[in-house]
């Protein structure tokens, strides 16, 4: 399947854009639908179906496409994540959906061939203002990554390392509190408090991924973005991840990237579907996994391809 | 799954295979042999680089000395007063000396043989002498048992008798005298602290290493300070700021090709620019360091540039992530990553440094020079120099000084790859 995507992209790009041109009607591209495939389907959409906006958003992104050197990656993307909701996003390998949750909190910047066009707002707070500074933006927005990624340091700098950067504490005892604090807020603590200097790193996977979490919520972020936190982890380590996303939702905003389509489905309230740089779908997440809008939503998560 | 009893006859494939096998583990028998014997052959090179070195320079570190009663009378000496340094330094020493020695063999007559007989003691012993006197003037007008600084071509004689003697440069009277005083028992081989802690000579026998090991401390001083910190900044800049542009690939081209140059170049460099156009003064450690400085910066630059590489990403977007600035994420994380490997590779290039010799003769630090330098800008020489001169010079007993030195050389080197080592290990440890 992904064979074909990236060898049928270069003629059909030039298509795509005389299709967006002409602005083809939904009921003209639904009716071709039937003898297209996948990748043709995909790439004739201009419009997400759905519901990808919503009512007090904390987060807004307006025509977004990203675009490493010449090539893009991520197509007119609009969407809304509202305050304290969990909002999944799901797709193929390669659809963008990685790329796109970089992009809202400018971890793409460290990428130096990489391009982001449109508008992200935090708040109303345009995130791509060229005189934002990064450093604020990423303590308000954490993210946790694929892999866990502790410091090499203890326990305790780990988590401690967020607040100590930026100053939030200067007392060691307010700093003891705040990463006790985080810690139980990940669920670590019961398992680690007894060996806080002890280093990070010796933690097993899911361990590992937890102080990630706690390190990440160290700084009190508003919003928290997940990519793929669970993909190197145990069912169990991946079920106490699960949990806690759903206790975080409760304070925090979150978007988190998924391959596991039953992580989507217990963990998030919204659910976007990215299909080759495209939001396909944005839907209530029950609404997309009983009774999908779009074909190449339903193709995907009945498991067709993908 | 299959036992061998009831196993079926192989298929044409397998049989095939099997045809194979012995061929195959023949040739990697083969290839396991070739590695072997490279390591055995690089092994056998070191041993017959120890041996040879070890056996001919422990011999170095041993110095001869011969028992004499010597009188300091006032008068000989026309020293009257020990506490005046003046006096002390003007002393006649030899005098002194040679009557001890006319006492103690009078059968040495007429001219020729009386100065065969003085030459047979160096003429350290004066100085030795003269600083006794000086630390005890109560010595004077008093007769005192010494072991006194025996001249290199007897330290050589005497301490070739045990194998091969070798008596070019020795009389038959002087060698009668040699045994004269092995039966008495006054003449010994003992450990050379002078080697430590003098300089250059041009009597062997006084000869010693601490003038070129300063030397080379102070040269490796300026070249560790100035290469390392300068160095890892570039090789931060180059991997975490740079730009991917033409430029930037430029440099490091560059950079690549500064670690091939041969090094006497960058003594003509030093020659041409620090001696020449800023006039500083020649055979210093200081221009000495700079040298070694642009010779070494290339290694580390290289060897720190992979060491930041080599730091995974998702540390750096850990620290990203969280918000830290670049300029924390380098300070927090990846340098303390990366450190084991900048100072593995400042130490290699230190070490390659050390035994560097070409580019410090073309800036004059090859000069012969008696006073162990003090300063980086007292004039010095260094240990490979050192051994270069000391190789060069026709005395027989500069051979085993020679490869004293080297030993010592190598010692500092093997401390030095140690200490590489060792940081490595303990830096590591901590994550």
């Amino acid at each position: 399947m992904q064979d074909t995507v990236i060898e049928s992209k270069a003629p059909t790009a030039k298509a795509v854009q005389a299709e967006r041109t002409k602005k083809t009607t939904k009921t003209e591209s639904n009716a071709m639908n039937a003898k297209r495939s996948p990748t043709e389907i995909a790439e004739s959409i201009t419009e997400t179906v759905g519901k990808p906006l919503a009512q007090n958003a904390k987060l807004a992104m307006r025509d977004v496409n990203v675009y490493y050197d010449q090539k893009q990656a991520v197509f007119d993307v609009n969407l809304d994540i509202a305050e304290n909701q969990v909002v999944a996003l799901i797709g193929p390998s390669g659809c963008g959906k990685s790329t796109f949750l970089r992009c809202l909190n400018r971890m793409n910047d460290t990428i130096d061939i990489c391009r982001v066009a449109g508008s992200i707002q935090l708040d109303g707070m345009d995130i791509y203002d060229s005189k934002l500074d990064v450093v604020p933006l990423r303590a308000r927005v954490g993210m946790v990554f694929q892999k866990p990624n502790p410091f090499p340091k203890s326990i305790y700098d780990n988590v401690a390392y967020g607040p100590r950067i930026h100053g939030l504490v200067n007392r060691r005892a307010d700093l003891d509190e705040v990463v006790e604090s985080s810690l139980r807020k990940a669920g670590l603590w019961e398992e680690v408090k007894d060996r806080l200097e002890s280093p990070g790193t010796g933690l097993s996977g899911g361990q590992q991924q937890r102080l990630c979490i706690a390190r990440t919520i160290a700084v009190s972020p508003e919003v928290i973005l997940m990519d793929e936190p669970c993909s190197a982890l145990d069912p169990i380590a991946t079920a106490k991840i699960e949990e806690l996303i759903a206790e975080l939702s409760q304070n925090f905003t979150i978007a988190i990237v998924t391959h596991s389509m039953q992580q989507a489905a217990r963990v998030s309230h919204r659910t976007a579907y990215f299909h080759l740089g495209r939001l396909v779908e944005v839907n209530e997440t029950e609404k997309v996994f009983t009774n999908p809008d779009h074909e190449l939503t339903e193709a995907y998560i009945t498991g067709r391809f993908g | 799954m299959t036992s061998p009893n009831n196993s079926k006859p192989l298929s044409k494939q397998a049989a095939l295979v099997q045809k194979n096998l012995a061929k195959r583990y023949a040739s990697e028998r083969r290839f396991k042999a070739y590695g072997l014997a490279s390591v055995l052959f690089g092994l056998c090179a070191l041993l017959v680089l120890f041996v040879e070195i070890f056996g001919g320079g422990l011999g170095g570190f041993k110095t001869t000395q011969v028992a004499l009663t010597l009188e300091l009378d006032s008068d000989v000496l026309e020293v009257y007063d020990a506490t005046n340094p003046d006096e002390i330094l003007s002393g006649n020493y030899t005098g002194v000396i040679r009557n001890a020695l006319k006492e103690r063999f009078p059968d040495a007559a007429g001219r020729k043989e009386k100065r065969a007989l003085y030459s047979m003691i160096s003429v350290g012993a004066t100085y030795d002498l003269r600083d006794q006197l000086a630390k005890d003037p109560d010595l004077l007008d008093t007769s005192i048992d010494v072991w006194v600084l025996a001249d290199d071509d007897v330290d050589t004689y005497y301490k070739s008798l045990s194998s091969v003697p070798y008596a070019e440069r020795m009389s038959d009277k002087q060698q009668q005298w040699v045994q004269n005083l092995i039966d008495q028992q006054e003449i010994r081989t003992i450990f050379n602290t002078r080697f430590f802690t003098g300089g250059d000579s041009s009597e062997p026998e006084m000869a010693g290493i601490r003038g070129a090991i300063m030397g080379s401390l102070l040269t490796m001083m300026v070249t560790l300070l100035l290469s390392f910190p300068v160095g890892v900044a570039a090789a931060i800049y180059l991997e975490e700021y740079a730009p991917k542009n033409r430029l930037t690939d430029f440099v490091e081209v560059n950079i690549n090709n500064l670690a091939a140059v041969p090094s006497i170049i960058f003594g003509l460099l030093g020659l041409a620019i620090f001696i020449n156009l800023f006039e500083m003064p020649r055979s210093i450690p200081l221009v000495g360091g700079i040298v070694l400085t642009l010779m070494t910066l290339p290694t580390i630059i290289i060897s720190s540039r992979a060491a930041v590489k080599a730091v995974p990403p998702s540390i750096r977007e850990a620290a990203l992530g969280i918000g830290a600035s670049k300029m924390q994420m380098i300070l927090h994380h990846v340098l303390p990553l990366a450190m084991p490997g900048m100072l593995t590779g400042a130490i290699i290039g230190m070490a390659q440094a050390l035994g560097e010799t070409a580019p410090l003769l073309m800036i004059g630090m090859v000069a012969f020079i008696m006073d162990v330098p003090g300063a980086i800008n007292d004039p010095a020489t260094v240990m490979p120099v050192q051994i270069f001169l000391w190789s060069d010079s026709p005395e027989r007993a500069f051979v085993e000084k020679t490869s004293a030195a080297i030993m010592v050389l190598l010692m500092f080197l093997m401390f030095m790859n140690a200490m590489a080592v060792l940081l490595r290990k303990r830096l590591e440890r901590r994550w």
